[in-house]
Order: C-alpha cells, then sequence, then structure tokens
C-alpha cells in the first residue's frame, strides 16, 4: 500500500520542530510500524536527506524504548499495543499518517521523535526500589505471597516505562506509571517496610519533574500497551495520604530525597 | 608467541572449589573501597546487578548504557524463565544435576568449575530476586512455581509469566537506581563505549560517545567490567534487540583481549518465520511453549493442506519420534537443526516453506483454553498481533533464529580476560555455556556473575595490584580518544552511496547461509573471501548521514556494523578450524550416520581463544584444554 507520513522534524532540542510530508509507496500490511520508517529511511538516506530518528531496540513489545503518536493517539489505534507491535495492516491503502514525539513538558524533545525520558528513572531513583542488599536475603520460600496477591503485582510490575501515559494525559501526569511501581512493590510482603517512605518519595519526585497532576481523564489506562489499570491511582493516592499522615514518616522521607 | 591461558582454576573437589576460593580471595577494606573507581559497560542483567552490588559493597562505579534507560537493556527482552537447583518440586533435583544438565546441553565444551559455580549460586539468585520484590508465579498456597524447560527432565524453572527477563531486569535496575539515589553509582545512558584504554598494560578505561551530543570523551577507572552482551546480530536478522552490538568486546579485543568460541552461537528453534523483505528483526515464541505444545510437520513432502485438515496419522511429530525421552524438550541445537532438516525435505509449512508447526490443540482439549491463557497468553497474543493468525484455532508456525551467543571474549574463573583489570559478565563472557546453551540459563549466568561473582573476585584483583593513578589528562587517553574520533570522521566522511543497512542485510544473509545452522568447509572458505571483500566495499560505499556532534543513528549503527564485519571473519575461521561438531556449531563433514553432532574428543577438547595480530593479518590461536574430571565425556543423547 501507498502512505502519506507526515513526520514532525526537530534537528535539536533548541531547534524549531514542523510537520514535513513524506511519500511512502510499497508498504507491506505485514510490516510493523517501525519498519515502515526504516523504510521511509532507507528511502531519505539514498535521496541524501536525514533520516528520521526515532526510539527503538528490541521491537517485540518489552524494551519500552518505542513510542509515538500516531495520529494523535499514544502507539496507535492497535489496543494494548507498543509502536513496534503495530503493524500496517491496521492502515488502509491511502491513508496520512501523522507521527509526532510525545509531548510533555518533563519529556524534552533530543530530535524528531526522540525524547528524553530520564525523568522517569529520577522517580524511581525517589524510592521504587526494595533495599535489598545483595546477598542478605531469605531462603525464597520462607516468606508465602498469596497467589491472587503476586498476580496482582505482576499486573502493575508490567509496566514497560515507555511514556504513553504521559503523553495521553491532558495534564501529562505520570501517575499510572509511578501508581504501577508504587502498587508492584506495596503489594508484596516484602515491599511493606519501605512502603509508606517509598509512595511519599515517589509522589514528591513525580510532583518535582514538571509531570502534571491527575484529574481522572483515564486516558492513561487506555493508551498504556500493558493494560495497566487506574485502578492503580487509588491505591498510590491511598498510600500516599496514609503516609503523609505520619509525620515520622513523611520526615524520613523528605530526608531521603 | 603464545599467551598462556590460565584459567585460575582452584583446587580441591570441584564442590569446595567455589567455597575455598572464596576463602583465598584477597579483601579490600571498606575505607578503601571507595578509593577505586569501577567502570561497568552495560546495565542488563550482568551489568545492573554488578552495578550495584560493588556499589553497595562501598566501590564508586560509574555505569554506562546506551539506551534513554539502563531498564531497556536486551536482559528485558528474555522470556521464560531462570534456572536454580532449589528443588521445590521434589522431583530429585540439586546442584549436581543442574551442573550435569549444563555441562551436558553444552555438549561438553565448558569449564567445569564455572559451571559448577554456576549451579550452586543458582540457589542464592532466586533468594535475591524474591527479596527485591520480583513477582515469580506462585501457587495457591504461596510458594514459588515451577516449569520444565529443554535439556532437563526436572522442573527448576522459575518463571514470571513470559516476562522473566523484563521483571529480573527490573529488580536489577531498582537496586541500581537505589545507589544512583545514594550517590554510589553515577549512571551514563545514552553513551556507548568505542575503546578501551590500556596503561601500562592493564585496563583502566574507556572512551565513549555521547549518543546525544557527539562528543567524545573518557573515563579513567581502577577496573572495567564489560557486560554487553552477545553478538547474534552479526546474522542482521536475530531476536536480539536492534541495538545490541559486539562493539565493546570488539574493540577489547583489538586491545587484547582473546575472542574465545566465537563459532559458538545459538539459533534457537521457535521464532516466528520471516515474513518479507521489510523484516528488521525476528521474534521469539518463549522455549516454555513447548512445554505444551507439540511440534510437527506433514508427513508428505508439498502436502499443502491446511493443519485441521491433516490427520494425525499424517503428521510426523519428529521431535517426540527422534528423541522419545526429551521430545519436545529435546535441546534447542537439536531441535533446530529437525526443523531445518524437514523442512530441508520439503515438508516445511507456510510461505516459503520454512517452518513448522507448533500445535497447542491437545493441550487445550486436555486442560482448556483458560490454564493455557494463564500459562502463555501474551505469547499468543504477540503471535497473533505479528502474523494476524490466532493460535488458540491453528497451530503456531515457527522456525529457528539466532538468538544467543555463546562465544565471547575469554574469562579465567574469577571472569577476567587477558587484559589485567578487564571483567567480562553474561553474555559478553564465553564460560560457562559451552557449545550450547539450554534454556533458563542466560539470566542465571548473567545474575549469577553480578551478584555473586564478581562483587568477590574484583577485590581480589584491586587488592593483589599496584594501581598508579591515572587520570584521563594521561597521553593514552589522549591517542585513543583521536583514534576513535577518527573512526567517526572516516565513517562520516566516505559519503557513498549505499547505505548502512544494506551492508549490515547482506552480511547476515552471507553470515546465516555460510555460518548459520549448518556449515560446510567449502562454505566457510567461501565466507573467507567474501567477508573482507564486503568490509572493503563498506569502508568505500557507505553513507552516514548527518555530523557526528549530534545524535545521528545512522553513524551509530555504522560503528556497530564496522565492527560486525571484522568479527564475522573471525566466525567463520573459528568455524572452519574446529573439525568437528559439537552443540550449536554443526559441521556438515561431521556428523554420525542418522545426521547427530560427532564430536571429536581427540583434537576439540578445548576453548579456542584468539588473539588480534592486527588489521589484515591472521589472527593467533590460543587453546585452553578442558579437563573433565568429574563427568564422563559422553556423547550427548536426548533419544
Amino acid at each position: 500500500m501507498k502512505l502519506t507520513v507526515r513526520v514532525w522534524r526537530q534537528a535539536g532540542p533548541q531547534a524549531a520542530g514542523r510537520l514535513v510530508d513524506y511519500e511512502v509507496p510499497d508498504v507491506s500490511p505485514d510490516a510493523s510500524f517501525l519498519e515502515m520508517l526504516d523504510g521511509l529511511n532507507e528511502r531519505l538516506t539514498a535521496a541524501g536527506e536525514e533520516p528520521v530518528a526515532f526510539d527503538h531496540d528490541c521491537r517485540e513489545g518489552i524494551c519500552g524504548a518505542c513510542g509515538v503518536m500516531i495520529n494523535g493517539v499514544a502507539h496507535g489505534p492497535g489496543r494494548a499495543t507498543t509502536t513496534c507491535q503495530l503493524h500496517m495492516r491496521s492502515f488502509r491503502d491511502g491513508d496520512l499518517v501523522t507521527v509526532e514525539p510525545w509531548r510533555a513538558r518533563a519529556f524534552p524533545v533530543v530530535r524528531d521523535l526522540v525524547v528524553d525520558r530520564a525523568a522517569l528513572d529520577r522517580v524511581v531513583q525517589a524510592g521504587g526500589f526494595i533495599s535489598a542488599r545483595t546477598g542478605s536475603a531469605p531462603e525464597a520460600n520462607s516468606v508465602l505471597v498469596p497467589k491472587p496477591d503476586a498476580d496482582l503485582a505482576f499486573d502493575a510490575a508490567a509496566c514497560i516505562g515507555c511514556g504513553a501515559c504521559v503523553a495521553a494525559c491532558p495534564n501529562a501526569s505520570a501517575s499510572l506509571f509511578t501508581a504501577a511501581k508504587i502498587a508492584h512493590l506495596g503489594l508484596l510482603p516484602q515491599g511493606q517496610p519501605e512502603r509508606h517512605r517509598r509512595a511519599l518519595g515517589m509522589v514528591e519526585r513525580m510532583d518535582l519533574e514538571s509531570f502534571g497532576g491527575c484529574t481522572w481523564f483515564g486516558e492513561c489506562q487506555e493508551a498504556c500497551p500493558k493494560g495497566i489499570s487506574i485502578d492503580f491511582i487509588t491505591r498510590m493516592n491511598r498510600d500516599y495520604l496514609r503516609a503523609a499522615a505520619q509525620p515520622a514518616q513523611a520526615e524520613a522521607a523528605a530526608g531521603a530525597i | 608467541m603464545t599467551i598462556p591461558l590460565d584459567a585460575k582454576v582452584p583446587a580441591g573437589p570441584l564442590a569446595e572449589k567455589w567455597d575455598r576460593h572464596r576463602g583465598a580471595l584477597r579483601l579490600v577494606n571498606p575505607a578503601n573501597k571507595r578509593k577505586h573507581v569501577i567502570l561497568v559497560v552495560g546495565s542488563g542483567l550482568a551489568g545492573a546487578s554488578a552495578a550495584a552490588s560493588l556499589s553497595e559493597l562501598g566501590y564508586r562505579v560509574k555505569c554506562f548504557c546506551f539506551q534513554d534507560s539502563p531498564r531497556r537493556a536486551h536482559s528485558i527482552a528474555a522470556q521464560g524463565g531462570i534456572n536454580a537447583a532449589k528443588n521445590y518440586q521434589g522431583d530429585g533435583d540439586s546442584i549436581w544435576r543442574l551442573f550435569y544438565d549444563t555441562i551436558k546441553g553444552g555438549d561438553f565444551r565448558a569449564r567445569e568449575a564455572n559451571v559448577y559455580r554456576l549451579a550452586q549460586v543458582s540457589v542464592e539468585i532466586i533468594d535475591q530476586c524474591v527479596a527485591q520484590g520480583v513477582p515469580f508465579a506462585r501457587e495457591y498456597g504461596g510458594l514459588l512455581a515451577n516449569r520444565s524447560f529443554g535439556g532437563a527432565q526436572v522442573s527448576r524453572t522459575f518463571y514470571a509469566r513470559g516476562q522473566t527477563g523484563q521483571q529480573l531486569l527490573i529488580g536489577a535496575y531498582q537496586a541500581l537506581e537505589k545507589e544512583v539515589a545514594r550517590g554510589g553509582v553515577e549512571m551514563f545512558p545514552r553513551t556507548e563505549m568505542l575503546d578501551l584504554v590500556l596503561v601500562d598494560g592493564r585496563a583502566r578505561g574507556i572512551v565513549v560517545r555521547d549518543l546525544v551530543t557527539g562528543a567524545v570523551t573518557s573515563h579513567a577507572g581502577d577496573a572495567v567490567v564489560l557486560a554487553t552482551g552477545g553478538y547474534a546480530n552479526v546474522f542482521y536478522l536475530s531476536t536480539t534487540a536492534k541495538g545490541s552490538n559486539v562493539t565493546a568486546t570488539w574493540r577489547a579485543h583489538r586491545r587484547g583481549a582473546l575472542f574465545a568460541n566465537p563459532c559458538y552461537t545459538q539459533i534457537h528453534p521457535t521464532c516466528i518465520p520471516v515474513s518479507g523483505d521489510h523484516q528488521s528483526k525476528l521474534t521469539l515464541m518463549s522455549e516454555s511453549l513447548r512445554n505444551d505444545g507439540r511440534v510437527w510437520v506433514p508427513k508428505r513432502a508439498g502436502d499443502a493442506r491446511p493443519p485441521h485438515e491433516i490427520p494425525d496419522a499424517e503428521r510426523d511429530y519428529y521431535l517426540e519420534r527422534k528423541y522419545p525421552s526429551f521430545g519436545n524438550l529435546s535441546p534447542r541445537d537439536i531441535a533446530s537443526r529437525a526443523a531445518k532438516e524437514v523442512c530441508d525435505e520439503g515438508r516445511g509449512v507456510g510461505p516459503g516453506g520454512r517452518g513448522v508447526y507448533l500445535d497447542f490443540r491437545d493441550a487445550i482439549q486436555r486442560l482448556g483454553e483458560p490454564a493455557i491463557a494463564e500459562r502463555y497468553g501474551n505469547l499468543f497474543e504477540m503471535y497473533q498481533r505479528i502474523t494476524d493468525e490466532n493460535p488458540y484455532r491453528a497451530p503456531m508456525r515457527i522456525y529457528p533464529a539466532p538468538h544467543y551467543t555463546m562465544g565471547g571474549l575469554w574469562v579465567d574463573y574469577n571472569l577476567m580476560g587477558t587484559i589485567p583489570g578487564l571483567h567480562v559478565l553474561g553474555e559478553a563472557n564465553f564460560s560457562d555455556h559451552g557449545a550450547n546453551r539450554l534454556g533458563a540459563s542466560a539470566l542465571m549466568q548473567g545474575l549469577a556473575d553480578g551478584y555473586f561473582v564478581i562483587p568477590l573476585t574484583i577485590g581480589d584483583y584491586l587488592a593483589s595490584s599496584k594501581l598508579a593513578p591515572v587520570g584521563t589528562d594521561h597521553a593514552e587517553f589522549r591517542r585513543v580518544e583521536a583514534e576513535v574520533q577518527g573512526r567517526v570522521n572516516r565513517l562520516l566522511g566516505t559519503r557513498g552511496t549505499r547505505s548502512v543497512d544494506s551492508f549490515h542485510k547482506a552480511l547476515g544473509h552471507l553470515m546465516w547461509e555460510r555460518c548459520g545452522m549448518a556449515r560446510s568447509p567449502g562454505g566457510l572458505r567461501e565466507a573467507l573471501v567474501e567477508i573482507p571483500t564486503l568490509r572493503e566495499q563498506f569502508w568505500a560505499e557507505v553513507r552516514v548521514p548527518g555530523t557526528g556532534e549530534a545524535f545521528n543513528q545512522s553513524l551509530e549503527r555504522a560503528g556497530r556494523v564496522a565492527d560486525f564485519l571484522e568479527l564475522a571473519e573471525l566466525m567463520c575461521r573459528d568455524a572452519l578450524h574446529r573439525e568437528e561438531s559439537c552443540g550449536g556449531h554443526f559441521r556438515t563433514d561431521h556428523q554420525t550416520g542418522d545426521g547427530e553432532a560427532k564430536r571429536d574428543d581427540e583434537r576439540f577438547c578445548y576453548v579456542a581463544a584468539w588473539e588480534w595480530t592486527g588489521e589484515g593479518a591472521e589472527p593467533q590461536l590460543h587453546r585452553e584444554p578442558l579437563a573433565f574430571e568429574n563427568v564422563h565425556l559422553a556423547t550427548r543423547s536426548y533419544k
């Protein structure tokens, strides 16, 4: 099939960007969206132009590197699908496809479709872990975890950190990302000792990183390629409020940031 | 000159070596640890676990990855599981059995002492990961669950749905970020190592390129740890992430580190077949699927009926037929070759006849669709998304694809290479899997190396070495930086007519044909002519658009492909010299009457470690003999 791809081109973080139209003939319906962009880049290279920069790595929907707005939708029209797992059979011959980077103040554009998502790493640094020094762990089966808890923790842990939730949110909130980590660890017995400290630290860091607040649009859940539920945000808010109500905890966490 | 390859395997009985060694390793006192800077390159399971653990001990760590976040390293894509000799199922597993299965699975081409240590440490890995909050699958009683993997007759594989690598990596990543927050680790994402710097014969630093600004800079340290993964992308189409590359280890090789067994590559039997020329990578379907899926092709060549119209009597469940004891869970090298064989006979299915069925019909009838969905739901979805076919209704079509490389930089028992101070972990080293890796053993090795081996052995190196202070103002850093910059300029300055990808595809095709699942002396000799020709064309005709002072993905790829073009030649040379078949290395001129691999223990029971001797010069072979003191060198049989 033949497509017109309208792509955001931006030479660098400080440069002005603009949308540019490219004709892409001979797109195979079996190609992935990124393979379609590969094809476009081969053409641009042959024509002496600079190819379109986009992040990608595993191309199996698990590393979280890829992700663009396709016709205004994070990761495009496929439900619970990363951009790399979206196939061109989702489009029709002659379609105009608009491709833009994640748009959020916390994710500055690096080049074209590539953004800087380091803010998400910093949110994890603020408590998104269980402190278990290497070699200090007790026997694995000495702590029982009820299967439903383990399964629910897994549902939250499935987050790939792609940032689609932020891009889809009208407020550019990172609540779903943060809540998923707080829930993953907070649902497990191993995560209890740091549960409150974690919630305080991560939520406060999220606010410092110029992400917006959550006002329950629910767009994040729709965009999430791993189908993570906004129920976890409720859980995060509960953990945060409970922790904030305990001054000793709040102080300890503030000291840790 | 032959470099003496001292593996430094400790004396004593196999089961006591690691304990005795730990007791004998020299220590660095806590106050002195913070005086040492350790450079860790790579943030996958091995790199992240090493960086976090070294920082917890008090070392100052700098960690580098080319991805935008350490959480995206390719370990994340591992699906099926991680082995450990916990014997939670009470099915007779033990450290000895895991050791033996791994040695046998590797076709008796790995070092006994390393593999035994791996099996010992496997038990601690599970404890560590559970303590970090890795959400492993559990039974209703709250205990950890297990499943089976290829090459074993016990259930020792721990898993987190089909995303075990992701969950283990997130565990290690979180430990790493904890140390970043504490100030013990300085993290450098989007930073690619382009060379190794030696001072007085020791590894003392690296030269890196900032992938955002293009700046070429150096970092100095007291030891360098490479945890940079494997080189399966030499085949262009592989299950490996697009960015995975050989540059760090290859550049270290060119600086004097020996490269061991480069021809040992793993072709994974269950991948989604190639669909067309647009294909940029291949997708694995986890080996765990073979717990419940049955592999078959039609008995009759050219049988074009849809699968459900072919009655059981006219199907050939060839793995069950040929290997009744292990059946569909035969090891990867064996299952891959068997698939190739039936396709070569004209019995392959799907477009082009390069595919076999992996059929869940019987398991769905036996267990019901919900049970299958619970075990493999995400894999079935992934399959459907890519192929537009529903594996609950029709069998999956699968075909072998490059997946893992057992070869890598040579290391001793302490995981140190032939350059003092250069340590190599995980897939980047050669040490534990011999000529074939068993499923669910890569995650085990990466974490064993990073959490439990290097934190101890690196202290011994630091405590026993007199290291003069060295900064990046040292002349050697200046010299190597200039070389790196020169190389970048040369890639940009060629201004030819062919894209980087076109060269990578050509190389991949050549390697798949000549040095893939079946290797013939004639084909390898031709490859040794074709590869240098392609390399010359590359340097004369490649077109790398853009500049070096900016984010430039074409330039990144060009540097990586240039190194693959050198590695490929060494792989073929190694494959040609090894006149035997073992594990993933199958020589068509060395097979038994029924087409099985035929080892030659008289002549080839050694590790082939190659020394770089200069551009255009033949590499020098060094041999580390493999002594089997505890297992009997047997013909590997899964029948």
